[in-house]
């Protein structure tokens, strides 16, 4: 079957079984391999990608469920090779060490910023629960998340 | 690596279509897909010859007041529960319970027709849909029928539902002055499969304080979720103080059978049910 969808802005067709994942037709039918397996059923977090805003493992979504629809990853983060405000603070805080969870970290952060709500550790740890991470403990990419949501809300 | 099966999937538009192919049998519906494609790893059960795609079919959407009664479309998500104006408003309950069910990713996905359909023993929602007298309505090409929640989980990840028929729709009555609790108790923060979901609803007597209509409802303690009725015969016109909940507690350990995988698990959640409904008779006689 063939589907029409949006990634990362850009119109893309692709032709593949309608109960692949998501994550398999970003990967290698389109060769974005900013997105990560970990786990394979939905509880680590490393495939999360934003469908339609909403972040969601790509692992657990098959392609005929994203036919018209549009689809973010962390490679449609950074415009023209500048790191968005997220990806900044990442960087800033040390919120990422080996990387295997960031792009997902990545995606759920952008969620939460772009829903408006207040910044507060609680609510970033919830944002975040459905994403795991074995080397930082946390802490910092909380501070993140919180440094580039307080950017957007007082900006410059 | 890919899912081990990928099989064929058909993406109806219209309920019509959905009912005729589900009539041609091989079928199984996938909705939010967060216990489906799991299964699809191939590690539990058997693989599904075909999938019918439900995601398009907009008239199990919505949630809407009818007359007496919350009216709630199976493709309901977790996170739309969490939002809508009228669960908090009719069901807060429910929302509350919603907000356990795994993380943002999940919640964004998974839907209260497939919690209903998948009949997991740990099922979340379903002790609050058995604690509040909730009807579950299923539909095929060969009529629509409304199946009372107490009779809808009939054995482990059994239903009434016949393999032809899709989750429609959830029917609550509204009752007014009832009170619904629900409590989980889980091994993580988030992502937890329960180790007990309890359910307690009751409307309050107001001149003696005592109990009414009271139904308690628990998953993980059987091998389906149940209706606790002997606890509840205790509770029926009592008043929530500490000789009740001594009673209650007894009849609970007395009547439920968790499931018994490692046997310190079984005595495990027994301990934690009766722990749980203790503490809750308590909160609500100190108010
Ligand atoms: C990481 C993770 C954490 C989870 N945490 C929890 C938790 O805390 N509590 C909990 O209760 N569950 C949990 N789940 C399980 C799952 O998310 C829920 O059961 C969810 O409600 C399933 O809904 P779905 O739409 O994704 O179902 P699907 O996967 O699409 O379907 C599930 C089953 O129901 C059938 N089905 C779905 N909709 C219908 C319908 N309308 N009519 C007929 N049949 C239908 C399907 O054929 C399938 O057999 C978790 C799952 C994951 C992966
Ligand atoms: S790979 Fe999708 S959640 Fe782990
Ligand atoms: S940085 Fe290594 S898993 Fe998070």
């Amino acid at each position: 079957m063939s589907y029409r969808l949006q990634v990362n802005g850009e119109p893309v067709e692709v032709d593949a079984p309608g109960m692949r994942r998501l994550l398999d037709v970003l990967r290698e039918e389109l060769g974005l391999t900013g997105t990560k397996e970990g786990c394979g059923e939905g509880e680590c977090g490393a495939c999360s990608v934003l469908l339609d805003g909403a972040v969601v493992d790509a692992c657990l979504v098959p392609i005929c469920q994203v036919d018209g629809r549009a689809v973010t990853t962390v490679e449609g983060l950074a415009r023209e090779g500048v790191l968005n405000a997220l990806q900044a603070a990442f960087l800033e805080t040390g919120g990422a060490q080996c990387g295997i969870c960031t792009p997902g970290m990545l995606m759920a952060g952008e969620a939460f910023i772009a829903s408006g709500a207040a910044p507060e550790e609680d609510a970033i740890r919830e944002a975040i629960a459905g994403n795991l991470c074995r080397c930082t403990g946390y802490t910092k990419i909380i501070d993140a998340i919180a440094l580039a949501a307080e950017r957007r809300r007082v900006p410059g | 690596m890919p899912n081990a099966v990928e099989p064929p999937v058909a993406s109806p538009s219209s309920l019509q279509d959905a009912y005729a192919l589900l009539a041609k049998g091989g079928y199984r519906p996938i909705a939010g897909g967060t216990d489906l494609m799991v299964q699809l790893t191939g590690e539990i059960g058997e693989p599904p010859e075909r999938v019918l795609d439900i995601s398009r079919l907009d008239r199990l959407r919505g949630i809407e007041r009818n007359a007496g009664w919350l009216v709630i479309g199976a493709l309901t998500t977790y996170t739309e529960l969490r939002r809508s104006p009228l669960i908090a408003e009719l069901l807060p309950a429910l929302a509350e319970a919603a907000a356990t069910i795994g993380a943002a990713q999940i919640q964004q996905r998974g839907t209260l027709g497939g919690n209903i359909a998948n009949a997991s023993p740990a099922g979340d929602t379903l002790p609050i849909l058995l604690a509040t007298d909730a009807r579950i309505v299923v539909g095929s090409g060969r009529q629509e029928r409304t199946i009372p929640a107490t009779e809808f989980w009939i054995g482990y990840r059994t239903t009434a539902r016949a393999d032809d028929e899709l989750v429609l729709r959830v029917e609550v009555p509204l009752v007014s002055d009832r009170r619904v609790r629900f409590r989980k108790i889980g091994t993580r923060r988030a992502q937890a499969i329960s180790k007990v979901v309890m359910a307690l609803s009751w409307s309050a007597d107001g001149r003696a304080g005592a109990w009414r209509n009271v139904r308690l409802a628990l998953g993980s303690v059987a091998e389906r979720p149940i209706r606790a009725w002997e606890t509840e015969a205790i509770l029926e016109g009592a008043r929530p103080d500490e000789e009740t909940a001594e009673r209650a507690v007894a009849a609970l350990a007395a009547e439920i059978h968790p499931i018994d995988d490692v046997r310190s698990t079984a005595e495990y959640r027994r301990a934690v049910a009766t722990r749980v409904l203790h503490r809750l008779i308590r909160e609500e006689g100190s108010r």
